[in-house]
């Protein structure tokens, strides 16, 4: 079933190549929002429902972080999984991610395989 | 706290990170690019008009730059967004930042009590070869030349001591 995703990260570039990684692993999208940072994101799911959210950390603004702390207050997307996808590798960067609520964590730079490993059970609900 | 086997990382002589650059940048290319980076022969010279930074804070304190020719950035550009990038445009130079940081975040994830450690600025691009760069970092650079596609890219990395 088609599903409409929302990529965030500062780099306009880096969600392009995650929407195309996501094709490449097989997720068929519907639709594809995007966002510079966690305040845009959090506009844009005001007005928009989502089914997948892929979000990066370090990013001005908002980081990913406050961004997924504040999800839980949007009506829209309280309950839309997140996964991250970040440079930032530490054991300590990926349990506060999971903490706030992440249900995956992809790092940079990423393989096709890695992408479709982390987002294929978050969307069959397996994680 | 500080574990001593942190601080002896961090202290250790960095000549032995080279290897380690080399990789964190062959696997950006070959993941995000799709291509694989060689290694240039002695006296081969390059234009460097592309030059992207990235700071490093905490247990390594210093500057990461990845310098390269505006047509490599180009092409660069073009291999991650799978379509023509215009030379110059907004594109590309994000496209070379986020090289930089993606080779900053995955050099640094190889070093133990580094990944934990060490924050990553945003890029910073500069184009344009008449510049100086003058940074407060006081170690001599661990500098890796790579060819990409035939045109060399240098990366290089200045410490606080």
């Amino acid at each position: 079933m088609p599903i409409r995703a929302l990529i965030i990260d500062d780099s306009s570039v880096m969600r392009k190549i995650v929407t195309r990684s996501l094709r490449q692993a097989g997720i068929d999208l519907s639709q594809v929002l995007e966002a510079g940072n966690g305040a845009e994101a959090l506009a844009i799911l005001q007005e928009s429902k989502v089914d997948l959210i892929l979000c990066d950390i370090n990013m001005p603004v908002m980081d990913g972080l406050e961004f997924i702390k504040q999800l839980p207050g949007v009506p829209n997307a309280k309950d839309v999984p997140v996964v991250m996808i970040t440079t930032e590798g530490s054991e300590s960067h990926v349990v506060q991610a999971l903490s706030c609520g992440a249900r995956g964590y992809i790092r940079k730079p990423f393989t096709e395989e890695q992408v479709k490993d982390q987002v294929i059970p978050v969307l069959a609900g397996k994680q | 706290m500080t574990s001593v086997d942190q601080v002896r990382v961090v202290r250790g002589d960095r000549s032995d990170w080279a290897p380690l650059m080399e990789l964190a940048t062959r696997e950006v290319f070959a993941m995000i690019l799709g291509c694989q980076l060689t290694i240039p022969e002695t006296g081969v010279e390059g234009s460097f008009d592309a030059t992207s930074m990235v700071g490093l804070a905490g247990k390594l304190c210093g500057i990461l730059t990845f310098a390269c020719s505006a047509k490599s950035a180009t092409l660069m550009a073009t291999k991650m967004l799978g379509v023509a990038a215009d030379e110059g445009s907004r594109e590309v130079l994000d496209a070379l930042g986020e090289i930089c940081n993606m080779v900053a975040g995955n050099f640094k994830n190889k070093i133990a009590g580094l990944a934990d450690g060490c924050l990553l600025s945003v890029p910073t691009v500069v184009t344009g070869k008449n510049y100086s760069l003058h940074s407060l970092a006081d170690v001599a650079a661990l500098e890796v030349r790579l060819l990409f596609e035939g045109m060399l890219i240098i990366i290089s990395l200045r410490t606080n001591s």
